[in-house]
Order: C-alpha cells, then sequence, then structure tokens
C-alpha cells in the first residue's frame, strides 16, 4: 500500500513539473517571438522611405491630381458665363 | 514473461494517472496556445516598422533634398550605390575637377545620413539592435528601386542597371 501511495505521489509531482516545463516552453517562446527582425515589414518601410526620399511616385502624382484640377474649372466659368447674356 | 510484463504494466500505471488529471493536462494545454495565440498576434501587431518619429522624417527630409543634387551624378554614373546600402564616388573622372570637393562631401552627407536613417527606425521600433537587419534590408530595396543606367554594386564589382 505505502508503496503504491509512494508512486501516485511521484506520479502527482511528475505531473507538476511537466506542467511547469509546458509552462516555460510557452514563456520562452514569446520571448523568441520578439527577438526575430520582422523582415517583411522592413522591406515595406524600406520601400516606403525610398519612394519618399526619390519620390518616384512623383511621376503618379500630378496624374492623379490633374484630372481634379480641370473638372472644377470649367465648372466655374461655365457658372460664371451663362448669367452673362 | 515477467520482465517482459515489467514495462507495460508502468504504462498502464501512467495512464490512469494521466486521465485522473487530463483537467491539469487541458489547462495547461490550452495556457500555452492562448499564449502563443497572444504573443502571435502582438507580433503582428508590431509587424508595421515605425518610420515617422521626429527623428527619422527630419533625415528624410534631408535626403530628399539632397537627392536632387546627387540625381545627375547617378544618371551619369559618377556616383553608385553600394552593396551594403550607402553611395560611392565610382568614376569621380566624370565630373569636373572643380565640383569634385562638393561631390565627395554630397556623398559623404548622403551616408551619414543613411546611416541615422538606419538607426533612427531601428531606434524608433524599440529594438537598436536591428540597425545591421534594416540597413541590409534597405541595401537590396535601394538596388532594386535603381533607375535603369544607374551604377549599382553586386559581390563587389559594380554593374550598370
Amino acid at each position: 500500500m505505502n508503496l503504491t501511495l509512494i508512486k501516485k505521489v511521484a506520479g502527482l509531482r511528475g505531473m507538476r513539473t511537466a506542467g511547469m516545463v509546458l509552462v516555460a516552453t510557452g514563456l520562452s517562446a514569446c520571448v523568441t517571438i520578439n527577438i526575430y527582425f520582422p523582415a517583411a515589414a522592413a522591406e515595406k518601410a524600406a520601400d516606403k522611405v525610398i519612394d519618399e526620399i526619390w519620390q518616384v511616385p512623383a511621376g503618379q502624382h500630378p496624374a492623379a491630381d490633374q484630372p481634379t484640377v480641370p473638372a472644377t474649372t470649367p465648372a466655374v466659368p461655365a457658372a460664371n458665363q451663362e448669367p452673362k447674356p | 514473461m515477467i520482465t517482459r510484463m515489467q514495462p507495460v504494466s508502468r504504462c498502464l500505471g501512467w495512464l490512469p494517472l494521466g486521465l485522473r488529471h487530463a483537467y491539469a493536462v487541458v489547462k495547461a494545454l490550452l495556457c500555452g496556445a492562448f499564449l502563443s495565440i497572444a504573443l502571435t498576434l502582438s507580433a503582428q501587431a508590431a509587424a508595421d516598422l515605425d518610420v515617422n518619429t521626429p527623428a527619422v522624417a527630419a533625415v528624410k527630409a534631408s535626403m530628399q533634398s539632397r537627392h536632387v543634387q546627387l540625381l545627375p551624378y547617378f544618371q551619369s554614373g559618377a556616383v553608385g550605390l553600394t552593396a551594403d546600402g550607402f553611395v560611392a564616388v565610382k568614376e569621380a573622372g566624370l565630373v569636373p575637377l572643380s565640383q569634385r570637393s562638393a561631390l565627395t562631401a554630397l556623398v559623404k552627407d548622403e551616408n551619414a545620413d543613411r546611416t541615422n536613417l538606419y538607426r533612427g527606425i531601428a531606434a524608433a521600433n524599440g529594438h537598436p539592435e536591428w540597425e545591421g537587419e534594416i540597413q541590409r534590408t534597405f541595401a537590396i530595396r535601394w538596388i532594386d528601386k535603381a533607375q535603369p543606367g544607374w551604377f549599382v554594386q553586386r559581390d563587389g564589382q559594380w554593374l550598370r542597371k
């Protein structure tokens, strides 16, 4: 009887240590995740910064701005011209 | 026979014990799973690198205004992009003697700004140790984004894009 009791206690302790090991593994995994260098994010950030410095979308911005400018300007002269005659 | 049975009985002794404490086992597993999900989410939330701190913005503005001066040198091939994320005078002979000292200063200032840019981005994201990785990432992207005709360094050699 005593032997089985000792075995049970030992088993319980084993379970506890197993649980502790699991938690420790989880915690160490968390530290590892934070240390990883976010390569994809860095590439995205680099692209953004380089485009800003080199003004790569400079050719696209005026093209995007132009349609809005002529769209508003003809509307104003048209409104001004109509009441005159 | 007895020696063969012993390991089996040992295993059978562990099985009910594991079942009896199944709750603890499941709890530990769930805890681990929850932890890893939470950490993955937080890692993804921080996946975008911050490049808009005042220090980084100042360096960007400085480099932006200098680029107008550097552009003709990139186009003529007097200056090229190095493999380590900097710029270098590649062919000083293409520049009139009177402009060479100005060009050297321009390249020196540009490289100082680039160092500050890499260091600034790493610091802005709370990881100064990322400076080298950020510099390497930029080095590749500068070269990839270089316009045709510019000189870039690959494997220690200058190549015309």
